[in-house]
């Protein structure tokens, strides 16, 4: 490193242990910054589109996963570099905002940022490729909204929006039934949608797996699953017409928060101790009978004795309930939770109107079912798999189908896919292009550039020859101005996808192009790095 | 290229990816495969715990859970075996065995540039059209008792002839056909309960009717009873305590200590007072039983058995129709449990509690006999594995017949595709059929015999329409598998194909494998 002297030949000082860090600066910063940016999405390159492959990771503790999913892929893959992990929150920021496309994302900042090294070597400014970009990022945003099309559904008429939920699954290992989860996820969306304020909660929806069975299995309950078994080996398995007491409070005696001494010190006082406790277990359980409920759902834990005596009294009970359930289980019931026993009353409890227990396999695997419910907002959905990364992997996909399906609720705009939306996004910023004079005109061009990565990427993942693809895919689109040909991944025969039924939500694409820009356009601005150095 | 990984972190990409998963996968399958078929081999595994402790198992699953498999595409066969034994008890070497051969397949297909995607298509619609073949060949004797029975005999036998029971596999399929057929159609094998007492012979074990507790009867205490009734409960039996949170003895003089004792006697000897006032004359409790209480049990001619495991609580509970109870005010509305004969009885050396003649016939317990532990540990692994696989039938019905000829039912099914298939796919289909004639032939080659010749004569029986021909390993021919006896669930083996294929599937759709830097344990020599 670079050092400044004063007149008596001292080093200045000007950094914490100067010496032991390493500098880079200028161009050379930018070129590390950008080979670190492309090194990520190299990564996931080869994962992007319905012919994408797997990444198998293994995690520090050795547990495997294999996944198709870019936010997934970099969460695990635990980098070190400072750039490589901004690329990590892009895919994230995008996980969270769209829930799809987190393959796409950080592909496109890759190309980006391939392109902006090309520029950088010509000798243009960082500061005015980065101005360029946004300004491109502008034009195809608006050109998006220009070729996007709305269209139209309705609670009955469900099937474009499946057919979009089918075109995420179709990247996944699940596109063996892509068909039955794609219907799954939407039914599952629509049903806690809530279509005048165009708002869907997806914690209302519930992803539960099991292992065993086969995907074709995975259904849709509407109602709650719980991972759990009756307190008491006797209970009644089935409950119909439940009435259900959603307790926060343990069957156990209070534990006042104070601190507190209880001394006992005659023969009288033991004896009323025993019998307040006794009469205390028995008032608790006469509250919850009174109240008329058929099911108490504990957060807590239950005393022995308390255990018995709501078996004896012919009241089911569910313990050890997780919080996050308890909500939804309340949601689904409308009951109330309750904290003390004191508070309970009839209004307060929820209905629902078969409660029953499942056994899975041939060990002691029993689930809780809570269906019919009276407010059916809340649902579940139940996977089975032939192994537990099968499971996790559908669930990650499902999650991406349910943020799509949700997407197109809030906003019914959709692109198509395929690549195509891209193709005439860099159609159009290329020829936006001579319209800037100066320097941006060429990292405009850059960018109408950076967006034929994607499907070239798409062109190479299918076993297409990429360029011939693309340049025949690019003059069809000009030549017949339709925006809709893209890359046909699956030998379908047709360019067009409308044809091939491929679509992708307006929001996502426009998210995509923003994000990625942002991020590039962060990296491009930084010149100096400095990194404590290996010790 | 700029390092963006951390330190330790290997990368693995395309090509290399693809042989390390392939190579870890059969290398997992290979190990397996020496145990399959009934002229399969054991394994000793030695724990590296304290102890050394030693198994010798037949069981896949049983195999694959004790190793330490550092390659991560082999843990993902470690992983369907472990569901496999889970979800139907049964197939968890196959399982693993033709998993593997699915991507020895495809790693020849690889090798001739076919692209990963192009084979798991193939895959895809073999393994519909194997699952397709095999529906349509299932029987189902469900309306008939007695031929359902012989199938389950069947069954089970055929599941004990590839383990360490073979011997005397009739003697036990009878048994765990019988225990299986009392529980009516639950698959709580709960409810089965495996004694094991080294000693004697395999040939000794037996089948008890009634419910045996692996515990002793308190001194003093009556040795037999007849016409029981039984109190199963879960409460604290020693000194009781005060539940009341913060609550704690506090006495400034000898003389007060002591009235507090007498007065927690008092407590006890009341609660000990109100069980008895059930009219009981045998309770069983799952905590420990003092002996101040026992005394008083004893002196009420009561038989008391203290600290049974929960397991043993709840199938003594199901056992004798009582319920599991921690209170005891309300003695009119408690359901007692009831059996016609409590004796005290010995197998081996130890003395057991034996109930007899129970209302509920749906429990029962195997005594299991044997020359040493790890005979024994095995032949309960046996035992589980036919039980599994026949409560699993109980439920779903449908038969097929074994030796190979479900997969040579299939192999003929998915060849008939693959010639109807163009393109590129076909050859994945024909690896298929290919990969599922690997499973008879390994069988063969187990039991010593000339697979080559045996698979050739069993296809071309297999041309003809109906036919039911398989390998029968014990005389080393082809033979009529109806005649032998030999079936196997139709459950298991769709659980064996999908799970397989699944499996193969997504080691193959795999391009990239990515392994992190191990945490650091601070222990680490």
């Amino acid at each position: 490193m670079a050092l400044a002297f004063d007149e008596f030949g001292r080093p200045f000082i000007i950094l914490r242990e100067q010496e032991k860090k390493s500098r880079l600066r200028g161009l050379d910063a930018q070129k590390a910054n950008i080979a670190a940016g492309k090194a990520v999405a190299r990564i996931l390159r080869t994962s992007l589109g319905p012919k994408g492959m797997d990444k198998m990771l293994q995690s520090p503790d050795g547990d495997v996963t294999i996944t198709n999913d870019g936010a997934t892929i970099l969460e695990q893959m635990d980098v070190d570099n400072q750039i490589a992990k901004l690329m990590v929150e892009l895919s994230r920021s995008q996980d969270y905002e769209i829930g799809d496309g987190t393959t796409g994302v950080v592909v496109m900042a890759g190309s980006l940022l391939e392109q902006a090294e090309k520029l950088l070597e010509r000798g243009i400014h960082p500061i005015r490729i980065a101005e360029g970009y946004e300004l491109a990022s502008r034009i195809a945003f608006e050109h998006l909204e220009h070729i996007s099309h709305k269209f139209e559904f309705s609670a009955t008429n469900i099937e474009p929006l499946v057919q979009t939920c089918m075109t995420t699954l179709s990247s996944k290992i699940v596109n063996r039934c892509k068909r039955t989860l794609a219907e799954i996820a939407v039914k599952a969306v629509l049903a806690v949608a809530d279509l005048e304020r165009k708002d869907v909660n997806l914690d209302l929806i519930k992803v539960e797996g099991k292992v065993g069975g086969k995907l074709e299995d995975t259904e849709l309950v509407y109602g709650i699953i719980v991972d759990k078994d009756m307190s008491h080996p006797q209970m009644p398995k089935r409950i119909e017409d439940a009435k259900i007491a959603i307790l926060t409070c343990p069957f156990e005696p209070p534990k006042p928060k104070t601190k507190h001494k209880v001394d006992i010190d005659t023969v009288e006082k033991f004896q009323t101790l025993r019998e307040q406790e006794q009469k205390y277990f028995d008032e608790m359980v006469q509250k919850c009978k009174d109240v008329g409920a058929t099911l108490v759902i504990c957060q807590w834990g239950f005393d022995d004795e308390a255990n018995h005596l709501l078996m004896h009294r012919n009241l089911p009970a569910v313990r050890w309930v997780g919080g996050v359930e308890l909500e939804l289980i309340a949601i689904a019931t409308g009951g109330r939770i309750v904290p003390r026993f004191q508070e309970l009353s009839p209004e307060k409890l929820g209905k629902a109107g078969l409660v029953r227990e499942k056994s899975f396999g041939t060990t002691k695997d029993r689930m809780l079912y809570i269906e019919k419910c009276a407010n059916s907002r809340a649902v579940t959905i139940f996977i089975r798999g032939g192994n537990k990364m099968m499971i996790e992997e559908t669930k990650r996909s499902l999650h991406d189908a349910l943020c799509v399906a949700r997407n197109l609720i809030r906003n019914n705009s959709i692109v198509y896919g395929g690549g195509s939306a891209e193709i005439s996004c860099s159609v159009a910023v290329e020829a936006a292009a001579d319209r800037y004079p100066g320097v941006e005109q060429y990292a405009i061009r850059s960018f109408a550039d950076a967006l034929d990565a994607v499907p070239l990427a798409l062109a190479e993942n299918s076993g297409l020859s990429p360029i011939d693809t693309l340049t025949a895919v690019k003059s069809e689109q000009v030549k017949e101005s339709n925006p809709h040909c893209g890359i046909d991944c699956n030998d379908v025969g047709t360019n067009d996808m409308k044809e091939q039924n491929v679509f992708e939500t307006l929001i996502g694409k426009q998210q995509q192009i923003l994000l990625a820009t942002q991020v590039v356009k962060m990296i491009l601005k930084i010149d100096d790095v400095i990194l404590p150095s290996d010790y | 290229m700029e390092r963006v990984l951390k330190d330790d972190a290997v990368e693995e990409k395309g090509e290399r990816a693809r042989m390390a998963a392939f190579i870890g996968a059969m290398a997992i399958a290979d190990l397996v495969k020496t145990t399959l078929g009934p002229k399969g081999m054991d394994k000793i595994l030695q724990s590296t715990g304290r102890g050394r402790s030693v198994t010798v198992t037949n069981d896949g699953a049983t195999i694959l859970k004790s190793l330490h498999i550092d390659n991560p595409a082999a843990k993902v066969l470690v992983d369907i075996s472990k569901v496999q034994d889970d979800e139907v008890g049964d197939g968890t070497t196959s399982v693993v065995v033709l998993a593997g051969e699915l991507l020895r397949e495809a790693e020849k297909l690889v090798n001739m540039k076919i692209h990963p995607m192009t084979i798991i298509a193939g895959y895809r619609m073999a393994v519909e059209c194997a699952r397709n073949a095999l529906l349509e060949r299932t029987m189902d004797n469900k309306e008939n008792i007695d031929k359902f029975r012989s199938d389950l005999m069947n069954i089970a036998m055929t599941t004990l002839s590839s383990k360490i029971l073979s011997q005397d596999k009739e003697y036990f399929a009878e048994l765990a056909v019988d225990a299986v057929l009392r529980l009516k159609g639950s698959t709580n094998l709960e409810a089965i309960q495996i004694l094991k007492k080294p000693g004697g012979s395999l040939k000794d074990s037996f089948l008890d009717e009634g419910f045996i507790l692996d515990k002793k009867i308190g001194l003093g205490q009556p040795k037999r009873i007849e016409n029981a009734k039984i109190l199963v409960a879960n409460t604290a039996m020693d000194t009781d305590k005060v539940k009341i949170y913060g609550a704690r003895v506090r006495v400034d003089s000898m003389a007060k200590v002591a009235e507090i004792e007498a007065a927690e006697k008092q407590k006890m000897r009341e609660k000990v007072q109100k069980i008895i006032g059930h009219g009981i004359n045998c309770f069983v409790n799952r905590q420990l039983i003092y002996n101040f209480p026992e005394e008083l049990f004893a002196d009420a001619g009561i038989l008391a058995i203290e600290h049974a495991d929960f397991e043993g609580i709840e199938r003594l509970a199901l056992v004798t129709g009582g319920e599991i109870a921690s209170t005891f005010d309300n003695p009119e509305s408690v359901k007692l449990g009831h059996c016609k004969v409590i004796e005290e009885i010995m197998i081996g050396e130890d003395k057991l509690i034996h109930f007899s003649g129970v209302d509920m016939g749906q429990a029962c317990t195997i005594v299991l006999r044997g020359a040493s532990e790890h005979v024994l540990d095995e032949a309960e692994r046996s035992l589980h594995d036919a039980l599994c696989v026949l409560s699993q039938t109980v439920n779903d019905t449908r038969v097929l017949f074994g030796g190979g000829w479900p997969e040579m039912v299939m192999a003929k099914a998915v060849d008939d595709l693959a010639r109807k298939t163009p393109g590129k796919k076909s050859h994945a289909i024909d690896a298929f059929s290919r990969a599922l004639q690997a499973i008879p032939t390994i069988i063969a080659d187990n039991a010593g015999l000339d697979s080559a010749e045996l698979i050739s004569q069993l296809r071309a029986e297999h041309h003809k329409e109906n036919c039911t021909a398989g390998i029968d390993v014990i005389t080393g021919s082809v033979g009529d598998m109806q005649k032998r006896g030999i079936s196997e669930a139709f459950k298991v083996k769709q659980a064996i194909l999908l799970s397989a294929t699944e499996a193969a599937e997504m080691i193959l759709r795999v391009d990239e494998i990515i392994t992190c830097a191990p945490r650091r344990r601070e222990d680490r020599m």
